[in-house]
């Protein structure tokens, strides 16, 4: 009994040191890649949307308006855009007829 | 001509949009081929297109991680994508990027800091280089005595055989890579490479890349598959930073992408008919080109510099697609001549 107990408080603590560390890591993360590109100035760029229409002027909003949701969509376009043509290429690359699932690892 | 410029509605300028598909390419075929993001590349030649240096990073980032996940694809089907390796890698890579981070602002307090960041970065593309460079004529020199080790042939420099020696558990097996080793040894050369790059405020694949190969023990081709796979990973998580910062131009990313698209296929395809030393060798010089640029640079020829980087992307890259293209010209001569043999025999 005790010892179930003893470990369940482990457990606990654990899970909680767990938490904790992926806490710091998402505060921390932003830091982190920032740190990897150059060092950045203040800066408040307002996109100038009145000879824009559409979509294209659904972004520039977007962009002025709320910053959050503009760096999701960033993220999730390239992402799609990338697997998209990923996807288009590896259709297009079949259809050379090379073999493309295979390759012998020779160094010298 | 007016259809060759394009409006980019968020950095507000008009830029020359071939220029950016050719970019676009040249540094998806040599991201392809060496595994790396190419920033360096990236960076100086959207500024010259136009770009406010501003933009050019953020954009240059998001360009990336689509780019890197193009090549991860067509690299993962070739089995060149050690995944539990590169996410091992990802950690100690982080960490290390906030450490070196710190270490350049304690170096900010104590003044001069960009001078020594540049020369530190110097100091490590001439080591680079030379291990690069040396391991080649250490391996030719063993060929040319008939000395042939491992089922993988001659290599120069086996430094990864010696840390593979570090048994301090947990040993873990490496399926795609084809070795065991203690997972501290990827952890901390991640973390070596992370603390530089974060220390250097760079990407970091032009560190990794040969750090998988001659401390780690990847072989050339899986260095450059799981380098691609964990350059995905940051650069799409930069992608997010710098698009909240509002340092990001989406028509820019998406345009350059359909460019690096296609030179990502011929870079990696490239890959399988180019010996593991020859990868090494054209990666060796792309980096003397980038320690010169840096050089060049630090003495104010900020032109010859620029024009030095574009000058080795376009080389380079008509250099990987000759080798793609006679390739695979080669074989589907060789798969045409077996067809017609096995047709003769029915």
């Amino acid at each position: 009994m005790l010892r179930a107990k003893r470990m369940g408080s482990l457990g606990r603590r654990a899970l909680q040191a767990l938490g904790a560390w992926c806490v710091s890591l998402w505060l921390l993360a932003p830091d982190w890649v920032w740190a990897a590109g150059e060092k950045a100035t203040n800066l408040v760029v307002v996109a100038d949307t009145r000879r824009l229409t559409g979509i294209m002027k659904y972004f520039a909003n977007l962009y002025n308006t709320n910053t959050l949701l503009f760096a999701i969509w960033a993220v999730v376009l390239t992402a799609v855009y990338g697997a998209i043509l990923g996807f288009l290429m590896d259709f297009l690359m079949a259809r050379t007829g090379l073999d493309l699932k295979s390759r012998k690892i020779v160094e010298h | 001509m007016d259809w060759l410029y394009l409006y980019m509605p968020i950095a507000g300028v008009t830029i020359f949009w071939p220029g950016l598909v050719l970019i676009g390419f040249s540094v998806g075929v040599l991201g392809g081929f060496f595994g790396m993001g190419g920033a360096w590349m990236v960076t100086p030649g959207l500024n010259i297109l136009g770009f406010p240096m501003a933009f050019a990073i953020g954009t240059d980032m998001a360009h990336i991680a689509g780019k890197s996940m193009i090549s991860t694809m067509r690299h993962s089907k070739f089995g060149n994508v050690d995944y539990k390796l590169g996410f091992i890698m990802v950690l100690g890579t982080f960490i290390g990027i906030e450490v070196g981070a710190q270490l350049v602002m304690y170096l900010e307090r104590l003044g001069k800091v960009e001078s020594i960041v540049r020369w530190v970065y110097v100091g490590f593309l001439a080591l680079i280089g030379w291990m690069i460079f040396y391991d080649y004529y250490k391996a030719t020199r063993k060929k040319k005595m008939g000395l042939v080790e491992g089922e993988k042939g001659t290599e120069g420099i086996t430094w990864y055989k010696t840390l593979h020696k570090i048994k301090i558990p947990p040993m873990v097996h490496f399926n795609t890579a084809g070795f065991t080793c203690s997972m501290w040894l990827p952890i901390g050369v991640s973390f070596m490479t992370g603390l530089l790059a974060g220390f250097l405020g760079i990407g970091g694949g032009l560190l990794r890349m040969p750090a998988l190969v001659y401390l780690i023990g990847c072989p050339t081709h899986i260095a450059v598959g799981t380098d691609l796979f964990e350059v995905m990973i940051s650069g799409l998580y930069g992608a997010f930073t710098y698009s909240l910062k509002g340092r990001i131009e989406l028509v820019g990313v998406f345009v350059m992408l359909t460019g690096a698209a296609i030179g990502a296929q011929i870079g990696t395809v490239a890959t399988k008919y180019a010996k593991g030393y020859g990868i090494r060798l054209a990666f060796g010089t792309c980096v003397v080109a980038c320690m010169v640029s840096i050089v060049l640079k630090e003495f104010s020829f900020t032109a010859l510099s620029a024009g030095l980087i574009l000058g080795t992307i376009g080389l380079m890259s008509t250099y990987i697609t000759v080798i793609m293209l006679k390739g695979a010209a080669y074989e589907l001569r060789e798969k045409k001549a077996r067809e017609k043999a096995v047709a003769r025999a029915a």
